[in-house]
C-alpha cells in the first residue's frame, strides 16, 4: 500500500520549496480553535479585581457585595487562595546572591504594581464576574513607590528612596559582568580607554531602551478542567511543557496529573514566554471547586499585567585608534525588571552580553550589568531578548565612530569587522561564529538599495538646505540563535536545559506522524516541519501531519523561544527521520531476501543495489505493523524518538539598510525604502522566512518610531489600550525588499540558523541611524527612542542651538 | 431582554438578548461563531470585523439589539458555499489570496482583516498600494509587518478583475527575494 502514486511532489525538492501553510485553511474560515473558544458544561468564570495603585498595603478586602451579586459563586483573596495557588518561579536566577522578591498569582497583604490581582471573582458567566469585580471594595494604604529605572537603582532606605518591596532592603536585584580580561577572551578595556584617552577615539554614549509591550493580537485566555483523572489546562501560552512542570513544582500537584494544551495560539513574540498570575489562579480555582474554570483578559489588562519588555539604560564607551580601528567597548547596564524577577526575565539582559561585540573583531570588552526592581509590570522576553539591545547599542555606536571620523558607516563597518575567511571565529564575549559572510551581504545590500544614488540626493538635498532631509541608516547584525546548548545555560545557572524532543511515527496507511516539543504559535512549524520529514523519508508533504503543543501528545519539550524551533526542534526531527531510515533498513533486506549492506535508501525507497527490487518506506511500516516476519534480533517497528541537544547556538546576520525623510519642520519621519540581505542558513520554506522577516522588521521599527509603554509618576500605565499603545497599522509602513543569502549553520544537519528574531533586531539602529543621519548637519548625535515628530523636532531645535 | 432576529451567514436567527449584548459576544457566545474573534476594547484592533447588510462593521463596536433584522456575513459565511467552506469547499478569492500570499502567520487578526478586504475591495476593485494601506488602517497584525497582506489584496484584486493587469501588479508573496547558495 503507498500513497506516493497520488502526490508526485519530488522529495528532493522540499527544502528551499515555497510551500503554501498547512496551517492556513482553518485560520483563513474561522475553524479555529483558541483557548477563548473552548466552553465546557458548568464553566465557571473568572473576572480579576486588580490594583490602581503601583505600590500599597492591602488593609482590607469587603468581598460582601460582590458575593451577593446575581450569579457569583465566590469571590477569593490571595488569604483565601494562600494554601494551593502555588508561586511564580523566576527560573534563570543570574548570580547566587540575586535579590528575588516572592510572587504570588493573587497578592496577599501588598501589591507592587498597578494591575496586579488583588480578588479573583468566580461567577457563572463572564459578564456576571466582570460586574461583581466593580462591587469588591478593596482599602489599600498607598506606599511610595520606585518607579524611574535610574532613581530605583540608587534608592536605599537610608536615603530615603522608594524600595519596590520595602521587605527586601533594596532595588537592586543582581549585578552580573563578564571582563574579557578576566575571562582570558580578550584585553583589559579600561586600558584600550586610557590609551584612546591618550591617543585616539573615544565615543561617550548613554541610550535608553524604552519600555515596550509585546502586544500579540491574541489576549491571553485560560481555561482548566479539573474532572476526570488529570486535571486539563488549555492557555494561550508559547511554552506548555515548562508551564505544566512549573505549574506542579509550586502547588505541589504531581506533573502526571496535569495535561497542559496550547491550542491556536494567536502570537507571542516572547510575550506568552510565561508562567502567568492567571493561570495559576485559575487552576488553584478549578481545583477548589471541581468545576471548569475559564479566564479570558480584556486587551487593557492584557496590556497593563502581562509582560513588558526591553526598559534598559545603557552607558557605553568605545575606544578606537585614530583609522577607526575599535580597541574596546564597555558597557554600563542597568536593566528594569518591573515589579518581580519573571520566568526569565534577569537572564534577559545577559543574554545581550554575548552580542555588544556583534560582527567585530574587538580586542577588549567589559559588560557589566545591575538588573533592577520598580513598582512596574514585570518585564521579559520581548522579541530578541537582549540582543535587540545590545545590536542597538553597538550600531548606533559604529555609526557615532563614523560620524566622529567623517567617513561613511559601512567603510568603518568592513574595518572592524569579521571577515568571511576566518571563520570560525570566537569572539572576545567568548562565541564562536560558525559561520557567515558579512562582505557579500553587504554587497547585495548596497547594490539593492542604491546606495550611492542615495547619498547622492542627501547630498543634493543637504546642499539645498531642503526641509525635508534624506537619512541613510545601517545595521550589520548577528544574533546568537538556537537556544540553546544545555550546557552552556547550565554554566549561566538557567533552570532548564536547551534540548528538543521530536518523534515520527510510520502509521500502516502509510500516513506519518510527527511529533515536536516545539509549541507553535504563528511560525509555520506544521508546514516547515513537514518539508524536513518529507525531504528525510522521500514521502509525500500531504502525508505528514505535525502533531505539538499537548503534553500528553508531545510529552517531552521546552517549547518555542529564541529562533530555537528549526535549529533545535526541526533538526532534532531530521535526526529522528535518519533514525526511522537506518531501522527500516533490516526489514527492508529481510524482505527483499539481500544483505542489509547492500541496500540503499533514496526519495522514499530502499533498493537492492545493481537491482530493480525494491520496497517504499510506506511498504515497510505495513510491514512492520503487521509483524508477521521480520528478522531476529530487532523489535517489531521503525517509529524513532530523538532528543537533540546542540552543541553550539547559530549566528544569522545581515545587512539592513533603510532611508528616512524627515522633515525638520515638524518633525516627522516617513520611511522611504528599506532593504535587508538576512543569511538565516539553510531556508527550508523561503516564503515563511520572508513573512518572519517581515513582522520582525515592523515591530523593531515601531521601537524605533513609535512604540513605548508609558507610566504617570503615580505608576499609573497611561499607554493602556491599543488607542494608546501605539501598534502600527498598514498605514504607517512601507513595502519591504528582502533578500538571503546562505552560508550554512555547522551546528545542525539542516543548516538552518534560526529567523524569528533577526528583522526585529537589525532594524531598530537602521532606523534610528537613519533618522540621526538626516539631521545630523543640524548639530544633531542622538534622538532618543520611539522617535516621535516631538523629540525628532526638539532634537533639531536644541542641536541648532548649541 | 430584547428580541432580536436576523440573518447570519445565511440563516435566519432569533433571540432574546440583553439590551447591553455587543455583536460580537452575540456572534461568539450564542450562535458558536468563534471564527470571528475579539482583540481589544477599545474599537481598535479590527479583528472582530463583519458585514452588516454588506458592508464591513467592527462587531464590537455594535450592539446585538442595533443588528435585528440585518444581515450578518462572518469569515465563516463568506465562502460562496458558506460554512461548507470550511472543510475542503470553495474558498472566497479573498481567503484564497490570504493563502497564496503568506498573508497571516499566527491568524487571529487574519478574519477581520478578511472581511475588511473584501468590503474594501467592493468598494474600490483596484485599489493602489496607498489606497490597500489607508483601507486597512483599522484593523491591526502583529506578525506579517503588513507586507503579504498589501500583496493579499493585489492578488484578489487581480484575480477578481475583469480586465487583468489593471490592478496594481499581483506579485507572489515572498518579496524579491532571491536563494543563493554562496558557501562559508
Amino acid at each position: 500500500m503507498t500513497t506516493t502514486e497520488e502526490a508526485p511532489a519530488a522529495p528532493a525538492d522540499e527544502i528551499g520549496r515555497d510551500r503554501r501553510r498547512k496551517e492556513d485553511r482553518r485560520l483563513i474560515t474561522g475553524r479555529t480553535h483558541w483557548t477563548d473558544n473552548i466552553v465546557l458544561p458548568g464553566t465557571l468564570h473568572l473576572a480579576m479585581v486588580r490594583s490602581p495603585f503601583a505600590h500599597a498595603n492591602i488593609t482590607g478586602i469587603d468581598t460582601r457585595a460582590a458575593a451577593q451579586a446575581p450569579n457569583v459563586v465566590a469571590v477569593l483573596t490571595g488569604t483565601d487562595l494562600a494554601a494551593t495557588q502555588g508561586v511564580l518561579a523566576n527560573a534563570w536566577p543570574i548570580t547566587p546572591d540575586q535579590v528575588t522578591p516572592e510572587h504570588k498569582p493573587v497578592a496577599v497583604d501588598r501589591v507592587a504594581f498597578a494591575g496586579e490581582i488583588v480578588a479573583v471573582v468566580v461567577a457563572r458567566s463572564a459578564a456576571a464576574a466582570a460586574d461583581a469585580a466593580d462591587l469588591v471594595d478593596v482599602d489599600y494604604d498607598e506606599l511610595p513607590a520606585a518607579l524611574d529605572l535610574r532613581t530605583a537603582a540608587a534608592a536605599t532606605p537610608e536615603n530615603g528612596g522608594a524600595i519596590a518591596h520595602p521587605d527586601l532592603g533594596t532595588n537592586n536585584s543582581a549585578q552580573w559582568i563578564f571582563d574579557s580580561a578576566q575571562a582570558g577572551t580578550g584585553g583589559n578595556v579600561e586600558d584600550a580607554i586610557a590609551a584612546a584617552r591618550a591617543d585616539g577615539i573615544v565615543i561617550e554614549r548613554e541610550y535608553r531602551q524604552q519600555r515596550l509591550i509585546p502586544a500579540f493580537m491574541e489576549p491571553r485566555s485560560v481555561v482548566v478542567d479539573p474532572t476526570g483523572e488529570q486535571i486539563t489546562v488549555w492557555s494561550a501560552t508559547q511554552i506548555p511543557h515548562i508551564a505544566r512542570f512549573l505549574l506542579a513544582a509550586t502547588t505541589g500537584v504531581p506533573e502526571s496529573k496535569i495535561r497542559y494544551i496550547a491550542p491556536d495560539v494567536g502570537g507571542g513574540f516572547g510575550g506568552k514566554l510565561q508562567t502567568t498570575p492567571e493561570e495559576w489562579a485559575a487552576f488553584a480555582v478549578a481545583r477548589r471547586f471541581g468545576k471548569p474554570v475559564k479566564y479570558t483578559e480584556t486587551r487593557s489588562e492584557s496590556l497593563q499585567s502581562a509582560h513588558h519588555g526591553r526598559d534598559q539604560w545603557q552607558k557605553l564607551t568605545l575606544a578606537a585608534t585614530n583609522d577607526g580601528t575599535v580597541t574596546g567597548l564597555k558597557v554600563e547596564l542597568l536593566a528594569d525588571l518591573g515589579a518581580y524577577v519573571a520566568l526569565v526575565g534577569g537572564g534577559v539582559p545577559v543574554l545581550g552580553a554575548f552580542m555588544f561585540n556583534a560582527i567585530y573583531k574587538f580586542p577588549a570588552y567589559r559588560f557589566d550589568c545591575r538588573t533592577v526592581l520598580t513598582n512596574k509590570a514585570w518585564t521579559d522576553a520581548y522579541r530578541g531578548a537582549g540582543r535587540p539591545e545590545a545590536t542597538f547599542a553597538i550600531e548606533r555606536l559604529m555609526d557615532e565612530l563614523a560620524a566622529e571620523l567623517g567617513r561613511d558607516p559601512l567603510e568603518v563597518r568592513r574595518q572592524n569587522w569579521i571577515t568571511h575567511d576566518e571563520f570560525p571565529f570566537t569572539t572576545v564575549a567568548g562565541l564562536t561564529y560558525d559561520s557567515g559572510d558579512y562582505e557579500s551581504a553587504t554587497a547585495q545590500a548596497v547594490d539593492a538599495f542604491g546606495y550611492e544614488d542615495l547619498r547622492a540626493e542627501q547630498a543634493r538635498r543637504r546642499e539645498a538646505g531642503d526641509p525635508v532631509q534624506l537619512g541613510i541608516g545601517v545595521s550589520t547584525f548577528t544574533e546568537m540563535c538556537g537556544l540553546a546548548p544545555s550546557r552552556v545555560l547550565g554554566s549561566l545557572d538557567y533552570g532548564a536545559g536547551g534540548w528538543e524532543h521530536a518523534e515520527i511515527r510510520m502509521l500502516p496507511t502509510g500516513k506519518v506522524e510527527v511529533v515536536t516539543g516545539a509549541s507553535a504559535h504563528g511560525q509555520g512549524h506544521e508546514t516547515a516541519f513537514s518539508q524536513i520529514v518529507a525531504d528525510r523519508l522521500g514521502v509525500p508533504f500531504e502525508d505528514v501531519e505535525v502533531l505539538h503543543g499537548d503534553t500528553q501528545v508531545a510529552p517531552r519539550g521546552l517549547d518555542t523561544y529564541g529562533s530555537r524551533s528549526l535549529t533545535v526542534g526541526g533538526e532534532a526531527l531530521a535526526l529522528a527521520a535518519d533514525k526511522v531510515v537506518a531501522k527500516a533498513k533490516p526489514w527492508a533486506a529481510h524482505l527483499l531476501e539481500a544483505d542489509p549492506r547492500d541496500i540503499e535508501f533514496s526519495r522514499g525507497t530502499f533498493a537492492v543495489s545493481g537491482t530493480g527490487e525494491g520496497k517504499t518506506i510506506q511498504e515497510i511500516a505495513l510491514a512492520a505493523f503487521a509483524a508477521h516476519d521480520y528478522p531476529e534480533g530487532i523489535e517489531p517497528g521503525i517509529d524513532a524518538e530523538v532528543t537533540f541537544d546542540p552543541v553550539n547556538f547559530s549566528f544569522p546576520h545581515g545587512t539592513h539598510l533603510c532611508a528616512v525623510e524627515v522633515d525638520t519642520e515638524t518633525g516627522a519621519v516617513r520611511l522611504r525604502k528599506y532593504v535587508c540581505v538576512d543569511d538565516v542558513g539553510t531556508v527550508i520554506n523561503p516564503l515563511i522566512v520572508a513573512g518572519q522577516v517581515h513582522g520582525g522588521l515592523v515591530q523593531g521599527i515601531a521601537q524605533a518610531l513609535w512604540e513605548e509603554a508609558v507610566y504617570d509618576e503615580s505608576g499609573t500605565l497611561l499607554t493602556g489600550t491599543l488607542a494608546d499603545y501605539l501598534v502600527p497599522s498598514a498605514a504607517d509602513l512601507i513595502s519591504f525588499d528582502t533578500a538571503h543569502r546562505s552560508t550554512p549553520a555547522t551546528s545542525n544537519s539542516l543548516g538552518a540558523k534560526g529567523v524569528g528574531e533577526a528583522g526585529t533586531i537589525a532594524s531598530t539602529p537602521a532606523v534610528v541611524n537613519a533618522v540621526v543621519d538626516a539631521i545630523r548637519p543640524y548639530g544633531v548625535h542622538d534622538v532618543e527612542m520611539p522617535c516621535t515628530p516631538a523629540r525628532v523636532w526638539r532634537a533639531i531645535q536644541d542641536g541648532s542651538a548649541s | 431582554m430584547t428580541r432580536i432576529e436576523l440573518t447570519v451567514d445565511g440563516a435566519k436567527v432569533s433571540d432574546d438578548v440583553e439590551p447591553r449584548l455587543l455583536l460580537v459576544q452575540y456572534l461568539r457566545e450564542r450562535l458558536g461563531k468563534t471564527g470571528t474573534v475579539i482583540g481589544c476594547d477599545t474599537a481598535s484592533c479590527g479583528a472582530c470585523t463583519v458585514h452588516l447588510d454588506g458592508r464591513s462593521v467592527k462587531s464590537c463596536n455594535v450592539l446585538a439589539v442595533q443588528a435585528d433584522g440585518a444581515e450578518i456575513t462572518t469569515i465563516e459565511g463568506l465562502a460562496a458555499d458558506g460554512e461548507a467552506s470550511g472543510a475542503d469547499g470553495q474558498l472566497h478569492p479573498v481567503q484564497e489570496a490570504f493563502h497564496e500570499c503568506h498573508a497571516l502567520q499566527c491568524g487571529f487578526c487574519t478574519p477581520g482583516m478578511i472581511m475588511q478586504t473584501a468590503d474594501l475591495l467592493a468598494e474600490n476593485p483596484h485599489p493602489t498600494e496607498d489606497e490597500i494601506r489607508q483601507g486597512l488602517e483599522g484593523n491591526l497584525c502583529r506578525c506579517t509587518g503588513y507586507h503579504n497582506i498589501v500583496r493579499a489584496v493585489q492578488y484578489a484584486a487581480n484575480g477578481t478583475s475583469a480586465t487583468p493587469g489593471t490592478g496594481a501588479a499581483a506579485q507572489p508573496a515572498a518579496g524579491s527575494g532571491t536563494i543563493d547558495g554562496g558557501a562559508a
